[in-house]
């Protein structure tokens, strides 16, 4: 295999990770809503919590969290960009 | 002055200014106590902001087509992370969205979910890709990747449709506020508003949008953040509303129970004479509504907006301004950040205004108390006069019954500093910063249309042989021809016809969603997939949409898909036509998928050039 082929896979594995994690926030947990809500979080309803807040902030750690993640794997591939830094 | 050193120089500059914006609020909160009027506050405050957006649209000007087209490229991802939030929250998202969630509770905050989600999808599947592409616009990608003017076409109409839903509601936004602010009436609002919109675009394309939206996110934050942190502290709910407003939810719960969840007959709003838009309320803060049917409704809305999210043009062109792929990806962390900042606010804001209102043991409340010393209140008179408040005693027993209580949803944002005892400097600093959310929003989705015709449509397609002079030339004046339809449209109040800001979403889901993804996931997909994707999505979702939207047809929803979420329809059928006509065709040529596997790797040279 390729070292092409070898990041596309990571790659893949990576995008497939971040979207599981993004439809466990932003789809499972609103399917249970109802059953959610009889538990509590800092004294809000839970499935109020993580409407108003929970998932949200989730979402801005998996983002984070999943382009650190990519970037480790460009580096190990070889195709880390270079000079180029923010 | 514009290069190099500025980069280096930006946290400076924009330190400098937030604590220049910082002062003026001061100056004016003393110029309050001694005795400015609130009128010539609202006036200054919304003056002196839109000056500034206005002088760096001016110092960014620009005769350079990546300048113009990309910001230059060098955008650090942080910044474009502040000009990607004030792009999303609109008008809307800043006036409308604690309104929403007064009226509409859990069952609102899907929007929530689904206006922050999307950002995955972005970042996942398309904004790395599409800055390794190098392209100007969004029909760029298509066009390129599909080849052929034909598919780079039905891209362009894609974009313009869905990005002019929603820019008309924008300049209605910012009419709304200058009329407000300004004293003038509503239809020279739209046209003032307009011309702040262009002073900020025009001379220097993306770079100067980029730029003022940085100034337009640092101001918006300020008057969101300000007024909800001050109320909670004031009013003795915690320090940190974000962490401490559980008690108060529960507060809201045991008060429905009290009042009485009451969902008036529409013949009975109407005989009382209720204006039109104004609402009160009937659904419960924080209860998840029973069923399935009600888990669809919200998930479907949250699939809506989300896949929406990932498909508006004007969201992912600000990708392209960053100086790495690497940065690409970060920047859409940072982005949603500084989104979250004010998406996880509104609910508080919405709590702490609803309870304000509805508790009889707070001096502001309302519920419950007579309505004669109800209308004596100054705020109540002043919302009144101006139809955005009603009372319609239905029992007439002379007690305001949450039942008989109506607003308009964008007053909870405005009337809350008001309401809850504030300095008037609050209002003027919460309409400057709604007409920042607004412009900022209509920025980048003019620049989004203009850049489209100009560089797609006319440099493509009509005279590819034209210098960057005529260029440059044509996409100004297609901007000054678009913002003025946007105000033209808007100042003929026929927005209700055109309906909610969700159908942006859904009609950009429709045609471009499939499109993009699979051009970058599927090298199999073809030039004719794509076409036929395109077009049977966007057809089949606005066919849906007229069968069900009851100002057209008026048909019942399939499957609760109603007119809020037809883009369901039009992204299936996109997938379904573009995978099946791409596997009936011949696969693309070598080299397509040559250009393909380049794109999926960050390193190395664009696939179209720097200056295209």
């Amino acid at each position: 295999m390729s070292n092409k082929e070898k990041h596309w896979e990571k790659t893949k594995g990576n995008m497939f990770l971040t979207l599981a994690l993004w439809f466990f926030f932003g789809y499972i947990i609103f399917m249970f809503g109802e059953s959610l809500n009889s538990a509590s979080f800092l004294g809000y309803p839970l499935a109020y919590y993580m409407c108003a807040q929970g998932s949200i902030v989730a979402f801005v750690i998996i983002l984070f969290w999943s382009a650190n993640r990519q970037e480790k794997i460009d580096e190990e591939c070889g195709f880390a960009e270079r000079g180029e830094d923010d | 002055m514009f290069k190099g050193k500025f980069i280096d120089n930006l946290p400076k500059i924009y330190g400098t200014y937030t604590g220049g914006f910082l002062v003026f609020i001061i100056l004016m909160a003393i110029a309050e106590q001694a005795g400015m009027t609130a009128k010539t506050i609202g006036i200054l405050f919304v003056a002196f902001t839109v000056c500034i957006y206005a002088f760096i649209g001016w110092m960014s000007r620009t005769v350079q087509v990546d300048a113009y087209y990309v910001a230059g490229r060098s955008v650090p991802t942080v910044f474009n992370g502040m000009a990607t939030a004030a792009d999303w929250m609109s008008g809307a998202s800043f006036v409308a969205m604690a309104g929403g969630i007064y009226f509409g509770g859990y069952t609102y905050m899907a929007f929530l979910i689904g206006w922050t989600g999307g950002y995955i999808l972005v970042s996942s599947l398309l904004a790395p890709y599409l800055r390794k592409f190098g392209c100007y616009t969004v029909p760029d990608f298509i066009g390129t990747r599909y080849g052929g003017n034909l598919a780079r076409f039905c891209a362009v109409v894609v974009l313009t449709l869905a990005s002019f839903t929603y820019v008309t509601a924008q300049i209605n936004a910012t009419g709304t506020i200058a009329a407000r602010a300004l004293a003038i009436p509503f239809e020279l609002g739209v046209w003032v508003g307009l011309v702040s919109i262009l002073l900020c675009s025009m001379l220097g394309g993306m770079r100067a949008v980029t730029w003022t939206q940085v100034a337009q996110y640092i101001v918006l934050i300020i008057a969101y953040l300000l007024p909800i942190f001050w109320i909670s502290n004031k009013g003795g709910y915690g320090f940190f509303p974000h962490l401490m407003l559980g008690e108060e939810v529960a507060r809201l719960g045991e008060l429905e129970a009290q009042f009485g969840l009451v969902k008036n007959a529409a013949a009975d709003v109407k005989a009382a004479g209720v204006p039109g838009g104004l609402k009160s309320i009937s659904l419960p803060h924080s209860e998840v509504p029973a069923g399935g049917m009600a888990a669809w409704k919200f998930i479907s809305l949250v699939i809506c907006m989300m896949v929406g999210t990932a498909s508006l043009p004007h969201i992912l062109m600000r990708y392209f301004t960053t100086p790495s792929v690497k940065a690409a990806r970060k920047s859409v962390a940072w982005s949603l950040f500084f989104i979250a900042l004010l998406y996880t606010s509104a609910p508080m804001l919405a709590t702490l205004s609803k309870l304000s209102l509805m508790d009889p043991n707070l001096a502001t409340g309302i519920i419950g108390k007579d309505i004669s010393a109800v209308m004596s209140i100054d705020w109540v008179q002043a919302w009144t006069a101006q139809k955005q408040a009603f009372i319609a005693d239905f029992n007439g027993d002379g007690v305001l019954q949450l039942n008989e209580w109506f607003m308009r949803g964008d007053v909870v944002v405005l009337s809350t500093p008001e309401v809850a005892g504030l300095p008037y400097v609050i209002s003027g600093l919460v309409a400057a910063g709604g007409m920042a959310a607004a412009m900022s929003t209509a920025d980048g989705l003019i620049l989004a249309i203009a850049n489209a015709l100009s560089h797609d449509v006319y440099y493509k397609i009509i005279d590819p042989k034209a210098d960057v002079r005529k260029r440059l030339l044509v996409a100004r004046g297609l901007l000054i021809v678009i913002g003025a339809a946007g105000a033209y449209i808007a100042s003929m109040r026929i927005t209700s016809i055109l309906g909610a800001v969700a159908w942006a979403f859904d009609f950009a889901m429709s045609g471009l969603f499939f499109p993009l993804v699979l051009g970058v996931w599927w090298k199999r997909a073809t030039r004719q997939g794509a076409i036929a994707g395109m077009i049977t999505g966007l057809a089949s979702g606005t066919a849906y949409l007229i069968y069900v939207y009851p100002k057209f047809m008026g048909n019942p929803a399939w499957l609760g898909i109603d007119h809020l979420r037809f883009g369901i329809i039009g992204a299936s059928v996109c997938l379904v036509v573009m995978v099946v006509v791409s596997l009936m065709t011949p696969a693309p040529d070598s080299s397509t998928q040559k250009m393909i596997d380049e794109v999926r790797i960050p390193t190395g040279k664009t696939i179209l050039g720097k200056q295209h």
